[in-house]
């Protein structure tokens, strides 16, 4: 019986890179992966359409659970208002690290678009606590069960800290979806990893899928070179950074690197959010990397020996410093007042760890424009170095195609990316591994249709009888086993026939196939048979062929008969008569015995 | 009961065969045993102790005999493997068992018993391995219960036909023509078994037939390949050593490739193919694979270079790689400026369609291996990629980038790997400079292991262009001032670097030295160890650069006489035009290619061993000269130092003996000259400690030394005799003394019987003539007689071997220079890290130790666990250990004393040695004990340490 299974593409994501919100319907069970908002827009296009989802009754009894798969606003910026302003009261699965950052960064989202920008029907520090009340962790490879059919695991998946890859499984139909994951280690998190689960559709990220990036280590070494030389010069370095994730792991790469090589010059990261976030990073240490998994006994990497809070008045002490300062594209904050007050000197260097949006100071001077006009018509003449480094998380074409290797999925579905270049992605997936790939675009629904295979319960005794028979039993190969089927209140049986009678209350009945098979033989018919036995006995020699008293020939349990023809004394019939069960034997023999009988030699 | 009396009675009979007491009291017990479970713990108290082999059968006997009986599967289980063990007993034929033990699979049920009586007849198996009838009948059993349904007992019967199935083909043919099972057949069925785990015995097996000298089929190539896609690692890892045994075994032949009708060779298909398994998503397969790919070397070199390449794109075009980048750059001769934002900008379009984003091939295999998640399949990589660049120059020169990236890793064991790599590959390469300045840049790093080991490497480091030289001068400088101990190992360096490049200093010589054409510079401070770095640089670079001296200044020929004396082992010499020669004059006599040095060592020996007759106050003197002269030559030429050293400590212990001899007291009656004794019986001390010295300090100490050693010590002992026969009253004590040292004689004529025609004139020789006469003589005869023949003997000529190194240790840390006191708490532990470097010790996990001397005169002895002792070259190890100190309270912080101590025993021979075991043991004093057995010899400077145990508050 075919079984469908759709899986629709719900109302953010596709081709896109903003939000990430894909619902998926897995036999009859519905999910919402990642709740994500559009930092691009300040009207109501940031969020999600959740009305797409269901326009009548509530999301909880459509839904059956939410996954999230890591903390980056554009995963999960949206669940306090899908939560708490929407209306949504099921499960939210997310891992504890996410479940711990997550509320931190909403809640530095909530200020700035509140406070800051003093807009108004937004939600609040309220709904942001009662939406993770909602919130149940989990930990890596945990089956959860959410209800009696639906069961969810989680896969690391690098990216940030407690990024994960969840695979969501009914029955024996199952999705993957890996949220935004790396499969390149870096110095603070390990590479994804996800066994061989076969699942009928894998959803993956194609943020990189036209790039095969370089070795990280040259990256890293330029960088590190970058910053030894100014500070050996007696300059001081500003890395603008986001709060979170690569932050972390260039003050790891710093860190280590100071520890290395001895030096003394300060390294200071900005208070608040950076700090509050290193010391999740210190608990959730297991969800790091190995050298700080493995060093983790002696010393907690996070707990940084040379690297200090930052304090404004430090920006004026003399000497060589790096400081690592918020947010990472210099339009704002404490950044931007310090490279202000930087940028007039040329020993000095500012290094940008990530892509800066147009319009931004951080494109300015990365598109080489030496002079900018800052607020009140002042020019400020940048003299200091701009160097640009690109640290990113997302995994590669490569290594895209590595995770489908290692997950052996026969659907792939691209999301989170632009479409030209998953096109070409698409186009490589189905040549390589000959599966199909889809890549709906956003609000646009896939379905693909699924083999789903149907567990049956089997009896011990059936089934050490029937593989008794034969040779050993092979794995790869399917076998043919005979029983009978009883589906009965929702299940499936295997049993042998007089056990399904037994059950049923049925009489067991004969059914027996009989074939004349006519044969010019104008002797008698004893001789006949005869001659039919010697034949039969020939050419089958596994079987037992036995002559019986009265004439007649059994093969095992085929029983063969040859009478003279009513009309024709010149043509003998032979009545060749069989049970069901022997049905290949018997038409094996009749075909057989229409060839002919060979010309006696005697 | 009846039954039991039987048994009894039957157990009784088999006594007389084998021994009796064991077997029978374990009838008796396995008789009475209530229980399964009383019976397990008889069988279990029984297989610990040892059976002796002739009563194994009988036991066996017993056991089988219980084995029937038996209905529960545990204690046959048991039993089972106690059979397994008996066979194993020495001295015990199990062919006769075997019988029995096949009888015993006929009828088991049990799974469980069955997996261990194979494993029984396994071990019977390999005892037989002589038996070929044997093995047959085993390996055919083995085949029978293959079709079983449990794993367990497959995965035993695989393992018993990979061990015992028939490896000649001939014989295997005459001993079972009917059947002519070819296990490899039979073998390679169950590859494809439902259960992972007896794949990988299947596997295993497989190898193991490899192993035992079977030459696997061809075929059996496409099967292992197939495995590599299994859903278990463990037979992908298992799947792995296959295929490269395979490809080591038919490199040559031509492989198909699926999808195309292209052919390769298997070797290189093969190579392919476990470089996609780098990429596997289990580290286990990842490290092997890596590790393998090392070891296949006849792959073609275009394969070969794949795994390093990795096209990049971005954006679908094509986009070069950081290396390529870098490449250009220095070949455009600009440097790097980096500024640009997209200054990596990807150039030309690709073609959409021959972009193959997962290869089948080699692509960027040790680009993904080196870029691991775990730091062990990045050292199996790097270790893979030195086997390949070292029979590969070209590849050499090609993972080079990789090579220098991989010095930046955050494990320090991964860069260490990577720098020795380097160095082991460094004859095939030149570094551009690019590369170089990365290298150097790792001179700063904090690990002293590290540096060393960029040392090393830049000693054998071949460097393209004079600002490579110049730069690796300002960082290595730049390193000496920043870690001011690694002055020896700098300046090792660059005597190499100086040497290597001669034409490439050349050029840099006046900005060196700082000299300018018309104005005289300030003389150079000569105790600077940068500019000694500098000047040693130079001198190494002009000893085949005739030209160079010429742009010397005066004090730099001045200071070239300072240094050529100072530090001889560093600055080579030179023949400077128009200047006193300041090297020995070569007389023409000596033939050039010898080192004067040597000659002076050899002609002062030369003069001593000929001046045997002279009065004794010529030789006294003559000896202290040479002595001194020796010394002063160890001090100058450091490879000369072992030898001078040894043969000054002989000479020492030659003059000690002859100034002892030379007492009075021997011409007065004894008791009134106790005073003066003591300077006789303290002279033989001496020369028993140096000569235990001289045995286990030095390496490269030969059977001819060490006959020329006992013998001194032998008169040591002889001295020491005479001295206590002369001091002591009545015989009483002598008597024993005179017993032990004829012993030692005799021991010592027993050990070294074959050097004894060496040994004419010498006081062993005369005291072995005189043998029979001591042995029936009084002590006080004995003694008589041995102090004419210690007096008239003869002295030894000390023969040199060709290589002799003392043993050294240096304390790195504690420096000792701190004045802060190590506080802690008194009867509680502190831990005091310790450094130090030891030259020339043969088995330091067995000999060193480390002494810490408290201000009470307790003394602590401490062993270091092996794994502190690391081994960064030839001849040198290195001892990184925590020594725990406690003590009670002071009340002043005071100075603790450390040193290294070198372990001997002399009952040892050189070659079997028996390091001690425990780990530390308190000692009260250092010299060796009279009957000389175990000692120890200080061999480091102690160190002081300030510590300041407090008394504990309440």
């Amino acid at each position: 019986i075919p079984h469908l299974s759709s899986f629709s593409l719900g109302p953010g994501a596709g081709q896109d890179v903003g939000r990430s919100c894909i619902l998926v319907s897995i036999a009859g069970k519905n999910v919402m992966l990642d709740c994500g908002m559009h930092m691009g827009y300040n009207d109501d296009r940031r969020f999600p359409d959740f009305s797409y989802i269901t326009q009548n009754g509530r999301l909880t009894d459509f839904l059956d659970c939410v996954i999230i798969s890591h903390f980056h606003l554009d995963h999960c910026g949206a669940l306090p208002y899908f939560s708490e302003m929407v209306g949504y009261d099921g499960p939210i699965y997310m891992t504890h690290p996410t479940k711990a950052i997550c509320p931190i960064l909403l809640e530095d989202y909530r200020k700035i678009t509140v406070d800051k920008k003093g807009e108004t029907n937004f939600f609040t520090s309220q709904m942001i606590k009662d939406c993770m009340k909602k919130v149940v962790a989990v930990h890596l490879h945990q089956t959860v069960q959410v209800d009696e059919e639906l069961e969810i695991k989680a896969y690391y998946a690098g990216h940030v800290l407690g990024a994960a890859m969840f695979q969501i499984k009914v029955g024996c139909e199952s999705v993957v979806y890996t949220g935004d994951y790396n499969m390149t280690p870096d110095r603070h998190l390990g590479a994804a990893w996800i066994d061989k689960c076969r699942p009928d559709l894998l959803i993956s990220e194609s943020t990189y899928a036209t790039t095969i990036r370089d070795s990280k280590r040259c990256r890293e070494r330029d960088f590190l070179k970058k910053v030894h030389e100014t500070v050996e010069r007696g300059g001081k370095v500003l890395i603008p950074v986001f709060a979170l994730g690569r932050a972390q792991e260039l003050c790891i790469l710093l860190e280590t690197f100071w520890e290395r090589m001895n030096l003394k010059a300060p390294i200071y990261f900005s208070t608040g959010l950076t700090e509050k976030a290193n010391h999740y990073y210190k608990l959730f240490i297991t969800w790091t990397n190995q050298k700080i998994r493995k060093t983790f006994v002696q010393r907690n990497m996070f707990e940084f020996k040379h690297i200090k809070a930052f304090d404004r008045a430090y920006a004026d002490n003399p000497g060589p410093m790096v400081v690592f300062a918020t947010p990472g594209m210099l339009h704002a904050g404490q950044s931007l007042q310090i490279f202000r007050k930087w940028a007039g000197n040329e020993k000095n260097m500012v290094i940008m760890p990530g892509y800066c949006v147009q319009g931004t100071v951080g494109h300015k001077i990365l598109s080489g424009q030496r002079k900018l006009e800052m607020e009140g018509r002042q020019i400020l003449e940048v003299k200091m170095q701009v160097e640009y480094m690109s640290f990113s998380a997302h995994a590669d074409a490569k290594g895209i195609m590595q995770l489908i290797r290692q997950a052996e999925p026969r659907n792939v579905l691209l999301v989170h990316g632009e479409a030209k270049k998953m096109e070409f992605l698409k186009q490589k997936i189905e040549q390589e591994f000959h599966v199909n790939c889809y890549m709906p675009a956003n609000g646009e629904t896939t379905t693909i249709f699924t083999n789903p295979c149907i567990p049956v319960d089997i009896s011990l005794g059936l089934l050490k009888r029937e593989t008794a028979i034969g040779l050993l039993p092979d794995a790869k190969k399917p076998k043919l086993m005979h029983g009978t089927l009883i589906m009965k209140d929702n299940s499936f049986r295997l049993v042998s026939p007089e056990q399904a009678l037994k059950e049923l209350g049925l009489a067991e009945h004969q059914l027996r196939f009989t074939c004349r098979v006519h044969i010019q033989d104008p002797r008698k018919e004893h001789e006949t048979g005869l001659r039919v036995y010697n034949h039969l006995k020939a050419i089958l020699k596994d079987y037992s062929v036995q002559h019986l008293p009265d004439g007649s020939i059994t093969v095992e349990s085929i029983l063969i008969q040859a009478t003279a023809h009513s009309e024709d004394q010149g043509t003998k019939v032979l009545l060749v008569s069989w049970t069901y069960q022997d049905e290949e034997l018997g038409s094996y023999l009749t075909s057989l015995l229409k060839k002919g009988l060979p010309q006696s030699t005697a | 009961r009846i039954s039991q009396q039987q048994h009894e009675d039957l157990s009784a009979k088999k006594l007389r065969l084998a021994k009796p007491s064991k077997s029978a009291a374990l009838h008796v017990d396995l008789c009475k045993a209530a229980s399964p479970a009383d019976a397990l713990q008889h069988l279990l108290h029984f297989a610990r102790r040892p059976v002796e082999a002739e009563s194994v059968e009988g036991v066996v006997r017993i056991l089988l005999e219980h084995y029937y009986k038996e209905n529960d599967a545990s204690v046959r289980l048991k039993i089972a493997s106690l059979l397994g063990l008996l066979s194993k007993t020495a001295g015990f034929s199990p062919d006769c068992i075997m019988d029995d033990a096949i009888n015993t699979l006929q009828n088991e049920k049990s799974h469980q018993v069955l997996a261990q009586l194979l494993d029984t007849l396994l071990v019977i198996g390999t005892k037989l391995t002589e038996n070929p009838p044997v093995r047959m009948r085993l390996v055919e059993v083995a085949c029978k219960h293959l079709t079983d349904s449990s794993h367990g007992v497959r995965n035993k019967c695989l393992q018993l036909i990979g061990c015992l199935g028939p490896v000649e083909k001939g014989v295997a043919k005459e001993a079972e023509s009917q059947s002519a099972k070819d296990v490899q057949k039979i073998i390679g069925d169950h590859f494809s078994d439902q259960d992972p785990r007896v794949r990988t015995a299947a596997i295993k097996a497989m190898l193991q037939l490899h192993e035992r000298g079977l030459k696997l089929h061809q075929a059996i190539y496409c099967q292992a390949c197939k495995l590599l896609a299994d859903d278990y690692e463990q037979v992908r890892s298992a799947a792995v050593q296959l295929i490269w045994v395979l490809s080591q075994l038919y490199p040559e032949s031509i492989v198909p490739i699926p999808s195309s009708n292209e052919e390769i060779r298997l070797v290189d298909d093969a190579f392919g193919k476990i470089c996609h398994m780098v990429s596997d998503g289990s580290w286990v397969v990842r490290v092997q694979a890596a590790k393998l790919l090392g070891s296949m070397q006849q792959v073609s070199s275009h394969f070969l270079e794949q795994t390093l390449d990795k096209k990049l794109m971005s954006d679908l075009r094509r986009k070069r790689t950081a290396h390529e980048r870098a490449k250009e750059l220095y070949s455009s001769g600009e440097f790097s400026s980096g500024r640009k934002w997209g200054d990596d900008a990807p150039k030309e379009e690709i073609d959409t369609g021959a972009v193959n984003l997962i290869e089948s091939g080699a692509c960027g295999a040790f680009v993904h291996g080196l870029e691991d998640e775990m730091y062990e399949v990045r050292i199996a990589a790097v270790e893979a990629l030195c086997m390949l660049a070292q029979s590969s120059p070209s590849f050499a020169e090609k993972c080079l980038d990789f090579l220098v990236d991989m010095f930046n890793d955050e494990i320090e064991e991964v860069r260490l790997q990577s720098i020795h790599t380097m160095r082991k590959i460094s004859n095939n390469i030149t570094l551009r400079e690019d590369q170089l300045d990365t290298v150097l840049a790792v001179l700063e790093d904090s690990s002293r292991d590290i540096r060393e080991a960029l040392h090393e490497l830049l000693c054998c480091t071949n460097v393209s262009t004079k600002e490579g030289i110049h730069l690796a001068l300002v960082e290595l400088l730049k390193n000496l001032t920043k870690y001011p101990t690694d002055r020896e190992s700098i300046w090792k360096c660059l005597k190499f670097l100086g040497s290597r490049h001669p034409t490439l200093v050349l050029p840099l010589v006046p900005e060196l030295l700082s000299t300018h054409p018309f104005f005289d510079t300030p003389e150079p401070d000569m105790d600077d160890p940068a500019y000694i770095a500098v000047l040693v640089l130079i001198f190494n670079a002009a000893k085949s650069c005739p030209t160079m001296p010429a742009l010397f200044s005066d004090h730099t020929f001045r200071h070239y006489a300072y240094l050529r004396d100072s530090l001889s082992h560093l600055v080579p010499p030179l023949r400077l035009p128009g200047r006193k020669l300041v090297s020995s004059p070569v007389s023409p006599s000596i033939t050039p290619n010898e080192d004067p040095c040597q000659q002076f060592l050899h002609q002062s020996l030369e003069r001593v061993y000929n001046l045997q007759h002279l009065d004794p106050q010529g030789v006294q003197e003559l000896l202290e000269f040479t002595i001194r002269d020796l010394q002063r030559l160890g001090e100058l030429q450091s490879e000369l130092a072992g030898m001078a050293d040894f043969t000054a400590t002989y000479l020492q212990c030659q003059l000690l003996l002859i100034k002892a001899l030379q007492e009075k007291l021997w011409n007065v009656a004894a008791p009134l000259y106790l005073k003066q004794n003591a300077l006789a019986s303290a002279a033989a001390k001496q020369i028993l400690e140096e000569t235990y010295k001289m045995e286990f300090m030095y390496s490269g100490v030969e059977g001819r030394q060490v006959v020329i050693i006992h013998h001194m010590r032998l008169q040591a002992k002889a001295l020491q005799l005479i001295v206590t026969a002369r001091t002591t009253r009545g015989a009483e004590p002598l008597f024993g003394m005179c017993e032990k040292f004829l012993q030692e004689v005799d021991s010592f004529q027993r050990c070294f019987i074959s050097e004894l025609p060496h040994m004419q004139g010498s006081f062993v020789d005369k005291l072995l003539d005189l043998m029979p006469r001591l042995v029936t003589s009084k002590p006080s005869e004995v003694v008589k007689i041995l102090q004419t023949t210690l007096r008239q003997s003869t002295f030894l000529h000390l023969p040199l071997p060709e290589q002799l190194h003392r043993a050294t240790a240096t304390i790195i840390e504690p420096t000792g220079e701190s004045d802060n006191p190590l506080r802690f708490t008194s009867g509680l532990v502190v831990a005091l890290d310790v450094d130090a470097t030891l030259e020339h010790v043969q088995d330091p996990q067995g000999t060193v130790k480390v002494q810490v001397l408290y201000p009470d005169g307790q003394a602590q002895l401490i062993h270091p666990k092996p794994a502190d002792f690391r081994n960064p070259g030839p001849g040198r190890h290195r001892l990184i250990t925590q020594v725990y100190l406690s003590h009670t309270a002071w009340t002043e912080p005071c100075q603790i004393e450390v040193r290294l101590l070198l372990a001997y025993n002399s009952n040892r021979s050189k070659a079997a040695k028996i390091p001690k075991s425990t780990w530390s043991d308190s000692m009260e004093a250092l010299p060796p004990s009279e009957n000389g057995i175990e000692g120890t010899i200080p061999f480091s400077k102690p160190v002081k340490v300030y510590i300041m145990p407090k008394p504990a508050r309440r």
